[in-house]
């Protein structure tokens, strides 16, 4: 059964193929033909994807306990340790299926949005080289068989969104911003490293075959461990799905190439934060309960925080930066509201209810990369139609741009939450699972929720509608994009207006097991968030639809500051500066520095200079003259003979 | 008969002036002829210790290598000769200070 599966090496194999092409031959191929690779090759993936969740949820299906059973079609050793050995292999189970429909699906559409968008840009072959290797190190870290095979593909994607946000390397911002991504993420990644290592002492193992092993069960007997680890590793899932403090990174990755931020920094990447958690949830929910509570706060606090943030931004793609980062939260939150079971309870089987935020969270992490990658590509449509991100050049675009505009507004509306679209149904299971929670956080998630629907409103009022720049648009004449940009975004919106009636819960649940939420669905607090983000809603389009919006100009003169402090991000880039600069650089950079330079340095440089010394003095015996070196010869023949003699 | 010593002490006078002329002089010629000094003096005491140790006996030995040890010489001065003209054409001197093509 899991031989049938072989294939699936395919879906990683592809785009590494052509990464490898396309960067070693890239620059003799043309544009299109190095495009074409890459999409082609992405193209064979979306469809094995496809086949391959086809095969596992209806070729399968679900073994006598009537749970998808996890597969390992591929599992090799790679570096043995002792006991423990560190693998690579190819898992397969329902959130790792689930991953590589979204991550193909979505990298398939950039690589044709892409064409339009890259066209004629230098280095393009390069472009396309990445995008693969992200894609396949993306497709990799969901399908690991163990946490080592993750970590590793997670540097991998961490490097490829490096490489890909300082794609315009000869800009200043780009670079700096690259810099900031990568070593924002690294400093995280040093703590899932550690959690990592703890973890493996503990367990003895790398595998994700949590139950099976057993091995955790001696956890018991290092019960502040793992949490510990797990809390560790949490950290470093919170680096790369940008959960404050450590989020300053994904709204600078904005600047590279549009199609790349509704790549990475928008539908896979970021998520992989909480997929990571999502991974270890059946540690989390049987070992370390108490330390989802952090995970639940942390959530809701960067929930707000960006959320807040996005509500002051004039830049098109900040906005969704903060939007993505607040809506990842809503994920983190959603896991972070599982509870175990309450009266000690088998560990190994986890509740339907207790378990919905793990369902949800995965089928907001679904929905959500669809249309956040929409409302992505349409920023990338039109920042192409009128060059620059600011709202300023923008107004009045829904004349230029009709099927910019309709996809966005239906995005939109779907990552507020207004049936029958997508973010409707996920959303509210989200808010369902927080209000089983405590009825403090389904308000505040309730409260972010409704902000949500603000921002992104006044984000779209601000584009297609309000004050239009005519001078602006006279000189650079918007018009709609090309079809190569157009087709993947009708396509990820009739996903998206589709998606929410995925039965979702059948496929994913929390114990494995179908969980029907339709059945169990409140309406009643569906109708309730639904009527919270119509009255945002209708507030923004009362406040940003006009041609001139006083109410904007009063509410901005009436709290000044903080409206700046929202803009400036509440000065946490500051805040990090400061830390960093002054008191990091100066004090402990700068005594390492010193020492470096002082007196690790001046050891070598002693050792060379001695040498130099050395060498200067005896160099006189090479003189070249062939005479000098025969008289010495025939010294030391003398000395030899009198040797001998005596 | 002429003693052993005598011939001994004519070879290591020839040893040494070629050592001495070898060291001192600066024109390749010169050098070249100390070498041949020196080879010779060689040659010598082949040939003496040939005919007073195993003079009796009828061993050869020592004569031959000795001729063997000349025709070599001339090669070796052939060659050398013909190096000292190549380096006389490219620097118009045959002094050893002045050959500092190849040093660095």
């Amino acid at each position: 059964m899991e031989t049938q599966f072989l294939y699936t090496i395919l879906i990683l194999a592809l785009p590494f193929c052509s990464f490898l092409f396309l960067g070693l031959f890239g620059h003799k191929l043309s544009h299109k033909v190095a495009g074409l690779i890459g999409t082609t090759s992405l193209g064979l993936v979306f469809l094995l994807s496809l086949y391959t969740a086809f095969e596992y949820f209806f070729g399968i299906g679900r073994n006598v306990q009537g749970i998808y059973q996890a597969l390992v079609p591929y599992n090799t050793t790679w570096l043995p340790l002792g006991n423990l050995h560190f693998d690579m292999g190819i898992l397969l189970d329902p959130i790792a299926v689930m991953m590589l429909i979204v991550i193909s699906t979505v990298s398939f559409m950039v690589h044709i949005y892409s064409f339009g968008y890259m066209h004629g840009e230098r280095g393009f072959q390069r472009y396309y080289a990445f995008l693969s290797l992200f894609t396949m190190s993306m497709l990799g870290l969901v399908v690991a068989t163990n946490i080592f095979q993750m970590y590793l593909f997670w540097e991998l994607v961490g490097v490829s969104s490096y490489l890909l946000i300082g794609f315009f390397y000869t800009e200043k911002p780009a670079i700096a911003a690259s810099k900031k991504a990568f070593i924002v993420t690294r400093f995280a990644d040093l703590f899932f490293l550690i959690g990592i290592l703890i973890y493996g002492y503990y367990a003895q193992t790398f595998s994700f075959s949590f139950v099976e092993t057993g091995s955790v069960r001696e956890f018991a007997s290092a019960a502040f461990m793992l949490p510990t680890a797990l809390f560790l590793m949490f950290i470093g899932g919170a680096g790369k799905s940008a959960m404050f403090p450590l989020h300053i990174w994904l709204p600078d990755a904005m600047e590279g190439p549009t199609p790349v931020s509704a790549l990475i920094h928008a539908a896979t990447m970021v998520v992989a934060g909480v997929y990571q958690v999502a991974r270890m949830f059946p540690l989390w929910i049987a070992y370390a309960p108490d330390t989802l509570h952090i995970v639940a706060w942390v959530g809701a606090f960067t929930a707000f925080y960006a959320a807040a943030v996005a509500c002051a931004q004039s830049d098109i793609k900040r906005v969704l930066a903060f939007s993505t980062i607040s809506q990842i939260a809503f994920m983190m939150v959603a896991l972070g509201v599982c509870m175990p079971l309450p009266n000690g309870a088998s560990p190994e089987l986890i509740d339907h209810e207790f378990g919905i935020g793990y369902m949800a969270s995965m089928f907001h992490l679904f929905t959500h990369a669809m249309f956040k990658a929409t409302l992505f590509l349409c920023a990338g449509c039109l920042i192409h139609a009128v060059h620059s991100n600011e709202m300023s050049a923008m107004g009045g675009m829904r004349k230029y741009m009709p099927i910019t505009h309709w996809t966005f507004l239906i995005a939109c509306l779907a990552i507020s939450g207004i049936p029958p679209f997508s973010g409707f149904f996920s959303k509210d299971e989200i808010l369902e699972a927080s209000f089983a929670y405590s009825p403090v956080m389904g308000w505040v998630m309730t409260g972010i929720a409704a902000m949500t629907a603000f921002y992104m409103f006044r984000l779209y009022y601000g584009i297609f509608w309000g004050t239009e720049n005519k001078e602006h648009h006279a000189e650079c004449h918007p018009h709609e994009s090309p079809l190569a940009m157009t087709f993947p975004l009708l396509f990820l919106t009739a996903i998206t207006l589709v998606a929410g009636f995925i039965p979702f819960g059948k496929i994913i649940s929390a114990d494995g097991l179908a969980y029907d939420f339709l059945a169990h669905f409140n309406w009643a607090l569906g109708a309730k968030s639904c009527f919270i983000a119509l009255i945002s809603i209708g507030l923004a389009t009362w406040i940003y639809k006009g041609e001139k919006q006083p109410i904007a100009d009063k509410m901005q003169n009436a709290a000044p500051h903080l409206h700046r402090w929202a803009f400036k991000r509440f000065y946490l880039d500051e805040v990090y500066q400061f830390i960093t600069h002054r008191i990091i650089f100066k004090y402990i950079s700068a005594t390492i520095a010193k020492f470096d330079r002082k007196y690790i340095d001046g050891f070598f440089n002693f050792l060379a200079w001695g040498t130099h010394e050395l060498g200067f003095q005896i160099r006189g015996f090479q003189s070249g003259s062939i005479q000098k070196y025969a008289f010495i010869f025939f010294l030391g023949a003398l000395a030899l003979l009198l040797v001998m003699i005596l | 008969m002429i003693e052993l010593n005598y011939i001994l002490i004519v070879s290591a006078i020839m040893m040494f002036a070629g050592i001495f002329g070898f060291l001192t002089r600066r024109s390749t010629l010169a050098i070249l002829l100390s070498i041949e000094l020196m080879l010779n003096s060689a040659d010598i005491n082949f040939a003496v210790f040939n005919r007073m140790l195993y003079g009796q006996s009828g061993n050869t030995e020592g004569f031959f290598f000795t001729l063997f040890s000349i025709a070599i010489t001339a090669a070796e001065s052939a060659i050398a000769i013909a190096i000292m003209v190549n380096i006389y054409r490219l620097i118009k001197d045959t002094s050893v200070d002045k050959l500092t093509k190849m040093k660095w």
